[in-house]
């Protein structure tokens, strides 16, 4: 036994010399700028990472030989999560996206082992000298979706299908409701609550559920096409593509949808790297920059709404209206905003809380 | 016309032989496998067994190979005990889900209390979790005759909405921005798992690994209660004649397995994954059980089938970032691996013989 500790604690101080001659070989100058994504799901599963990865495509695209892109998909959040990223450091990544919001504490502590490299970490809020986060304010694509889901129920009862109770996916609950309520005051929501980014059993099963109980318009806060053949199925049931644009199921259920395109900002900040002008930061960009789609509003949709909606697009993307602009109330009847105030981004980053009329509690 | 016939005795050198023989039919299948998806096959499978240990990266992937096996170590020789008697605790998952969040738990209470006792609390904290998950198993088991395979399973479904909820509420991180997850254990020094030497993947997980694989062994080759066990398993109408008590070894070999299984989640959370989080368990109690097999159900065995184990995950990762392979095809080369020892199972129980024409 003493024997094998030995020989253990001899192997440990080789492997650390190496280690001091192997980060050198990775800060070595490389013509080509080697770009670097960790994936949570599969690039097939048709939405949260199939976009990430159409961004990832979209920069071989653009830069062609002067980039390699490498990725890792279906990676754990947590301790495989810090190895996955440390192994593109090493291999000689000189920026890496990290694509999911497990992966802020693994980023942060990768980074500091790696200060010549550049990581970006998609919805979190951790930031360091060399770590920038960025995400899209989708909430701006929920007050449209709100807007034409309150002109379409006629049950006046819409279904929500939301992921985790985190800040991001209140938000959009939030952001739908206040808008389904300004063009249909007597519109409830529905809120299930699926616990899963990706299951389509499970979505499906969340889907029935609320049509059952009356919804005849279905939003969706989960990665899956599922709620949407289970709308079909039922007939006369309205949903919306999430995070990818669902086209197939267009025009009925699918009457719009909200996209992700990260291809822009994940060519920008690869160009930041190439001109050496790369700086950490928080980005937080919407319909405005491009970061936040709304996907062709379908026929199913009478003309007049779709010209609403549109309109209401518009107007976010021109920075003229702000999704959360008061009068607002919290949902205990307390005061939010006054009116005309605009939200802060502080507050909406961690937001906590339903506006007034939403129905249930927010799981604790 | 090829026969099968039972050997009279289990042979002793295919036993040694076929995790052998296994290894080198995943390379031919796996290879296969990357050659169809227009990878080149040599470079893969060189991938995944050598550069971890001796690619230009190693000093950082040869210790990763001690973090990634050392919970399936811990996990498998627990369970290898159970197994060996014929009691199939297959919800490991759960019980090591529970250890984590009791252990964590314990750690956050003292937050940000700095004493030397808080991490030895946690130890204890995470394996009477465990413990105490895998008795409800086998006290159902004992008391009304449940089958132990189907309880223990659905608890980790239980286990897996406890931890949901842990990260979304209770051990939820106060300055979390409202975000689930719970303080970074990595930043509170006394609830720390940290590695025992930098840069070496050692931490106390790892080495509580190494001690139950010693401790394992001793008690199956030392000690009455293993022989109870090894009886059971071979021959368990002697050991009822024998005098051996099923249901004290139903509770011990279940309560062990849960223990280790506890410990092992309460090491992790507390080191290497660093925080309890909704995606906390990454199916470390299920891989086990291939470990527990793959090596033989003998602590010696497990020792080495784990850092095997490990090694096709790390070697896995680098093949999938550097060659762009598909997850899926990596996870699809270790199904073979479990496939191909099953398979080649056989030989240790049978012998193939030509049978005389006619026969068949």
């Amino acid at each position: 036994m003493k024997l094998t500790k030995r020989t253990l604690l001899t192997g440990a101080a080789t492997a650390i010399g190496l280690a001091a001659s192997g980060l050198a070989t990775t800060a070595m100058a490389q013509d080509k700028t080697k770009v670097g994504f960790i994936y949570v799901g599969p690039v097939g599963d048709g939405g949260w990472t199939y976009e990430h990865n159409k961004g990832r495509l979209a920069v071989m695209e653009h830069f062609g030989d002067k980039v390699e892109t490498v990725y890792q998909e279906n990676v754990p959040e947590g301790a495989d999560a810090e190895r996955a990223i440390t192994q593109m450091a090493l291999q000689g990544a000189d920026l890496i996206f990290t694509t999911s919001f497990g992966y802020m504490d693994p980023t942060i502590n990768v980074a500091k082992k790696f200060p010549n490299v550049k990581f970006e970490h998609a919805t979190g809020y951790k930031t360091a000298e060399n770590v920038g986060v960025y995400s899209a304010r989708f909430y701006e694509g929920r007050a449209v979706q709100g807007t034409i889901a309150g002109h379409l129920t006629k049950s006046n009862t819409v279904g929500y299908i939301g992921s985790f109770p985190i800040p991001e996916v209140i938000r959009g609950i939030n952001s739908a409701y206040i808008h389904a309520k300004k063009v249909n005051p007597e519109v409830k929501f529905k809120i299930v609550w699926a616990y899963t980014w990706f299951d389509p059993a499970k979505e499906a099963d969340a889907a029935k559920v609320l049509i059952e109980q009356g919804a005849d318009v279905i939003l969706q806060h989960t990665d899956s096409t599922a709620p949407q053949a289970a709308a079909q199925a039922a007939g006369n049931v309205y949903t919306f593509g999430q995070a990818s644009d669902m086209a197939e199921f267009a025009p009925m259920p699918r009457v719009s949808s909200i996209i992700d395109n990260w291809a822009p900002y994940y060519i920008a900040r690869t160009q930041a790297v190439m001109d050496g002008t790369w700086a950490s930061d928080s980005t937080w960009d919407g319909i405005g920059p491009g970061m936040v789609g709304i996907g062709e509003i379908s026929d199913a949709v009478p003309a007049e709404v779709k010209a609403e909606a549109l309109a209401l697009k518009d107007k976010i993307a021109s920075g003229e209206y702000h999704p959360f602009t008061g009068p607002l109330k919290k949902q205990d009847g307390s005061d939010w905003l006054a009116e005309g105030e605009v939200a802060d981004d502080g507050t909406l980053a961690g937001m906590n809380f339903y506006v007034e009329g939403i129905e249930g509690d927010i799981p604790k | 016309m090829l026969k099968l016939e039972k050997r009279p005795q289990p042979s002793r050198a295919f036993s040694y032989l076929t995790p052998i023989f296994a290894v080198i039919a995943t390379m031919i299948a796996g290879g296969l496998l990357f050659a169809a998806l227009g990878k080149d096959p040599v470079l893969a499978i060189r991938t995944i067994f050598y550069e971890p240990l001796f690619g230009e990266f190693a000093f950082y992937y040869a210790p990763q190979l001690l973090v990634k096996g050392g919970p399936l170590i811990l996990i498998a020789v627990g369970l290898s005990l159970g197994f060996r008697a014929g009691i199939w605790n297959i919800g490991a998952e759960g019980q090591y889900i529970i250890g984590a969040i009791c252990g964590a738990a314990v750690g956050l209470a003292f937050y940000p209390l700095d004493a030397w006792y808080i991490f030895p609390l946690m130890v204890i904290a995470g394996a009477l979790g465990g413990l105490l998950w895998a008795m409800i198993p086998a006290l159902l088991k004992v008391k009304f005759g449940t089958n132990e395979i189907l309880v223990s399973l659905m608890l980790v479904y239980v286990a897996e909405n406890l931890l949901a909820a842990m990260a979304l509420g209770p051990l939820k991180n106060p300055e979390g921005h409202g975000f689930p997850g719970s303080r970074n254990l990595k930043d509170y020094p006394a609830a720390h798992n940290d590695e025992l030497i930098t840069g070496t993947g050692m931490h106390w997980g790892v080495a509580a690994a190494f001690i139950a694989v010693i401790l394992a062994y001793i008690l199956l080759n030392r000690h009455s209660l293993g022989f109870s066990i090894r009886l059971t398993g071979e021959a368990p109408r002697a050991a009822k004649f024998s005098g051996v008590n099923p249901a004290r070894l139903i509770l011990f070999c279940l309560g062990m397995s849960g223990l280790t299984a506890g410990l092992a989640g309460l090491f992790e959370v507390a080191g290497p994954a660093g925080q309890i989080s909704i995606d906390f368990n990454t199916g470390y109690g299920f891989t086990a059980i291939i470990v527990a097999f793959l090596g033989r159900l003998h602590p010696v065995g497990i020792l080495l089938a784990g850092l095997l184990m490990a090694l096709t995950y790390i070697g896995g990762e680098i093949a999938q970032s550097n060659m762009g392979l598909p997850s899926a095809a990596i996870q699809a080369f270790q199904g073979m691996l479990l496939f191909f020892l099953l398979a080649v199972d056989l030989l240790t129980n049978y012998r193939i013989r030509l049978a005389a024409k006619g026969a068949a």
